[in-house]
């Protein structure tokens, strides 16, 4: 397209106009409409996101028998607060100890449990979290500001379309006593992704 | 080890709250691929595959490039996994998306700035 004509007109850059022209050719087909695809956009940027995975996570810290359950079959322990995956896939909690502690990724592409993490960062994405995080895990963490004891291990889960992860942080010290809700409030994204920590009751 | 074996993680510190798409167009290719499966016409294991197969096809970013640099590109993979999966159901096919996308081109630039683009301002007198 030239460059050299005076701004009176609209442009359209390729990405954008390539977008407009599947939705064209699949709105005439009539196997998509565009008011579903702005409600699908408006649910992702609204109404699903870590703060779903926080109250699992509270929950599990408090109450030993959704904890068990969540051990034994996350998909339906996680189904039962109401957040389902919408691909089919299962969910499988992962536990974080004093000798473990555990990292998603995706190395073939960026699966990651949307119904409870909502939209996966920009750095899950990228090609230097896919291709660090199972080689070198502890220099990632480094990179995320986390440092884990020497005698801790790291498992690093790779995710796939029919399985994703989600990290069952450990639950700080010094919270005894704190309501499900504020437990939730220290339940940040990357600590269920496992590049981060759950935050101490002072620092949330 | 140089610095192409360890290139920096882009957007550490972006936050929770960092927008999930960069521009609009990312989040509508996102948003017609949970469509598409939804209605049945791919699964999500062939989708997963046809996009990693495109991710892995991308060249390596430089090191200090922009969340939003990465974002495009990421999302630059799936709109051509999308292209892909759509015409190998038989949804579309490259000629019909070429020639689409010229007439989208086309409605863009015979509007005036700052007023709706009609897909029929792009259409000439043989489309």
């Amino acid at each position: 397209m030239p460059h050299d004509h005076p701004h009176d007109h609209s442009e359209l850059d390729d990405m954008t106009a390539r977008v407009m022209a599947l939705e064209t050719l699949l709105t005439r087909k009539g196997i998509v409409e565009s008011a579903a695809l702005d409600e699908i956009i408006e649910t992702y940027e609204t109404r699903v996101g870590p703060r779903n995975g926080a109250a699992v996570v509270a929950r599990a810290w408090t109450d030993p028998e959704f904890r068990d359950w969540l051990e034994r079959d996350a998909t339906a322990a996680i189904g039962s607060m109401g957040f389902t995956g919408r691909q089919g896939e299962h969910m499988m909690a992962v536990f974080n100890t004093p000798e473990r502690h555990n990292m998603v990724v995706c190395t073939l592409c960026s699966c990651y449990p949307w119904s409870v993490l909502g939209m996966p960062p920009v750095w899950y994405k990228s090609m230097p979290y896919r291709a660090r995080a199972v080689r070198e895990p502890r220099a990632v963490l480094a990179e995320f500001g986390v440092t884990l004891p020497e005698e801790t291990a790291v498992r690093v889960w790779d995710s796939t379309a029919e399985m994703r992860y989600l990290v069952i942080p450990m639950r700080p010290d010094g919270t005894e006593g704190m309501s499900v809700d504020a437990l939730a409030g220290l339940v940040t994204r990357d600590s269920m992704i496992g590049t981060g920590l759950a935050l101490a009751p002072e620092a949330a | 080890m140089n610095a192409s074996d360890t290139p920096r993680i882009p957007g550490v510190t972006d936050g929770e709250t960092a927008p999930w798409f960069a521009e609009p167009w990312q989040a509508k290719a996102f948003a017609m691929t949970v469509s598409l499966h939804a209605a049945g016409v791919f699964s999500w294991t062939d989708w997963a595959e046809a996009l990693s197969t495109r991710l892995h096809g991308a060249t390596a970013l430089p090191d200090g490039a922009s969340s939003a640099a990465h974002m495009a590109q990421y999302y630059a993979a799936w709109l051509d996994a999308l292209e892909e999966m759509t015409t190998r159901t038989g949804l579309t096919d490259p000629a019909l998306l070429a020639e689409t996308t010229e007439t989208w081109q086309r409605a863009a630039l015979a509007t005036p700035h700052g007023t709706p683009i009609r897909f029929e301002a792009g259409l000439t007198d043989h489309g």
